[in-house]
């Protein structure tokens, strides 16, 4: 599904510089649940922010579904996120003045989606983590793991095969966490591919596979 | 993007930015409403000022003697040339692209009395089609001088607007008689209040017209002082004008590129220098309303650059979801764009009041004749609204080009 190939990132320049992310390879395949654990400062958000296609390497090569993505325009970039990746964040980011409706709607906007497909599809997402009836609702208006799940659904709202989940229980209460991360087993069930991000080994022994990272290297 | 969502952030970034939005809004209304009212005026001035053109005669050209510069077959320079009557009938024959010739020949200080009143008063000898080409309209009840006036040598006289009012005053003067040095004249009609602002010997209103065969019978001039015609195509004017050169020349013996020999006032020529000069003043209006504008412009780009810094973690979460350059582009230039259309609408709205007042008031005499007519076309309304989209368009775009580069990670970083 994913390789990354002596994937490297730097920031700065100079006596600045940081070796964020040192050369890493690693591969996901399909349908993986993999997690991605290492302390503040070990080069996990940086990864995910180049497999996630938000930041490109600065060497080394990133193949996604076999294509090298590497090196692609910001726009081309901006393709592969709406279509292929769906993403949960620690802080959830929703659109603070949209409705849960118009969060999940958001991405298919983006994809160009008629609004009649929209409607139904974000509906239907809506429903599928129970939150049908906060559909009219501000993130505002919501609980901690309501608005986590309104972000579950709109990063499955183009249907995509990389779920990327940073920290996504790192801002809940035990019972609201354990609730996303069942979400995630099913997800996974259905047959998707997940990677989730976190600090917490609890958290990383849910899934069959755990990469450790420090100092921006795989140490296991 | 979805029109709706676009119009719920600009709602919101009103809110978030009111004194700002109120401030820049101001200034686009401040803007807007001096292009307006800016050309309006400039607008109804060149309409006035054509009326006012209109009161001499359209297209018309006037000519009279001249001397000559160049010798010509033996024959030394300075020599005066006079025409005469049967001038006016060669060239009618001669150019059959004229449309209406006239000669007018002038007396200055006859006498003129009705009753107990009597005034010293200027008087033409005129041909009937000098009414249509030097504007010489009747008011109702009465008319212009006609061809059988012309071919009896009849005795009636046309009166100046100012000429009847001073003989009058409120009674009516058609069918009455006046003497002119004694002799009695029937009053056929009396002129039609006009504005005039270029005039040879004074203005119309002041004058008084008889047939020109009455003229010649009672004063016998041997030259003309002056003819006027029109040519029935304005642009065929310069060939018409050669040929009145080369018979004139001919049969007065002159040189034909001797542009001396003959004095000519053509108004064709005048009016479309006046047009240039009219194009300009209404581009350097428009100029200076648009800097106007520009400065309101400022204004918006200011406000984009602040709401994009704002809404960077916004940003970085759209670019997160997928959104490409164009989507967050188009968000920004939009607002920008709906600003300068709440601007604008203010705008225009208050400057078409201010114009319909001024021009409701409807002020006479003097400068205000002039001046105080300003008209708002259709030209007007579609340049200010063009002017207000590239202001507005380049206000958004620079922000919005600026946000759609940001770095999604470091967007989505922001706090």
């Amino acid at each position: 599904m994913i390789r990354l190939d002596k994937i490297v990132k730097t920031y700065g320049t100079g006596e600045a510089r940081v070796d964020a992310v040192k050369e890493i390879s690693l591969e996901i395949r399909e349908n993986e649940f993999v997690s991605l654990i290492g302390p503040s400062g070990s080069g996990k958000s940086t990864l995910m922010s180049i497999m996630g296609c938000l930041d490109s390497p600065t060497s080394g090569e990133y193949f996604f579904e076999g294509r090298d993505v590497s090196r692609l325009s910001s726009n081309e970039l901006a393709e592969i996120r709406n279509k292929e990746i769906g993403f949960v964040f620690q802080s959830f980011n929703l659109l603070p003045y949209a409705t849960a409706f118009e969060n999940v709607e958001m991405p298919m906007i983006f994809k160009g989606v008629s609004s009649r497909a929209r409607k139904e599809r974000a509906m239907a997402l809506l429903d599928s983590v129970r939150l049908s009836k906060r559909a009219r609702h501000k993130p505002g208006e919501l609980s901690g793991g309501e608005i986590q799940r309104v972000s579950i659904a709109r990063a499955l709202a183009n249907d995509p095969k990389l779920i990327l989940a940073d920290e996504p229980t790192g801002n809940l209460d035990t019972r609201a966490g354990d609730e996303i991360l069942a979400v995630f087993d099913e997800l996974w069930k259905q047959g998707r591919t997940l990677v989730l991000i976190t600090h917490n080994p609890d958290i990383a022994r849910i899934t069959p596979r755990i990469i450790s990272l420090h100092d921006g290297r795989i140490v296991n | 993007m979805k029109t709706a969502h676009l119009m719920k952030l600009f709602l919101r970034e009103l809110k978030h930015q009111r004194k700002r939005m109120t401030l820049t809004i101001l200034a686009l209304v401040w803007g807007t409403f001096s292009i307006v009212v800016l050309l309006a005026f400039g607008n109804g001035l060149q309409i006035q000022m054509v009326k006012a053109n209109r009161g001499l005669g359209e297209g018309i050209v006037i000519v009279s003697g001249g001397q000559t510069s160049k010798p010509w077959q033996g024959l030394g320079k300075g020599r005066p040339i006079s025409l005469a009557e049967e001038d006016i009938d060669l060239l009618r024959k001669r150019i059959p692209g004229i449309e209406f010739i006239s000669p007018e020949n002038e007396r200055y200080g006859l006498t003129m009395t009705y009753g107990r009143k009597s005034i010293t008063q200027n008087v033409i000898g005129v041909f009937p089609s000098f009414k249509e080409m030097r504007t010489y309209y009747p008011e109702g009840g009465g008319r212009f001088l006609n061809e059988p006036d012309l071919d009896g040598e009849r005795r009636v006289i046309f009166l100046g607007t100012n000429v009847k009012d001073k003989m009058f005053g409120a009674e009516d003067a058609v069918g009455k008689t006046v003497l002119v040095n004694n002799i009695p004249f029937t009053v056929v009609g009396v002129m039609k209040k006009k504005m005039q602002n270029s005039y040879y010997n004074g203005p119309d209103v002041d004058k008084a017209a008889i047939p020109f065969s009455t003229y010649a019978a009672i004063f016998g001039e041997k030259y003309l002082h002056r003819m006027i015609y029109k040519p029935a195509d304005p642009a065929a004017a310069s060939v018409i004008k050669d040929d009145l050169y080369r018979i004139l020349a001919r049969k007065y013996k002159f040189d034909p590129a001797d542009r001396q020999a003959l004095s000519l006032w053509d108004t064709i020529e005048e009016q479309k220098t006046f047009m240039k000069v009219f194009a300009g003043i209404q581009i350097f209006l428009g100029i200076v309303g648009g800097l106007t504008l520009l400065v309101a412009g400022v204004g918006v780009a200011n406000i984009m650059y602040v709401s994009a810094r704002r809404r960077t973690r916004e940003i970085g979460i759209k670019m997160a979801l997928g959104a490409k350059k164009r989507h967050i582009q188009l968000q920004f230039v939009s607002e920008a764009l709906m600003i300068s259309l709440a601007g604008g609408v203010i705008g225009i709205l208050l400057s078409l009041a201010a114009v319909g007042l001024t021009a409701g008031l409807n002020l006479q005499g003097g400068a205000a004749d002039i001046l105080a007519h300003p008209v708002v076309s259709t030209k007007i309304m579609f340049l200010t609204a063009g002017i207000l989209g590239i202001v507005g368009f380049l206000a958004g775009y620079f922000p919005a080009r600026r946000a759609a580069a940001l770095n999604p990670v470091e967007a989505l970083r922001y706090e």
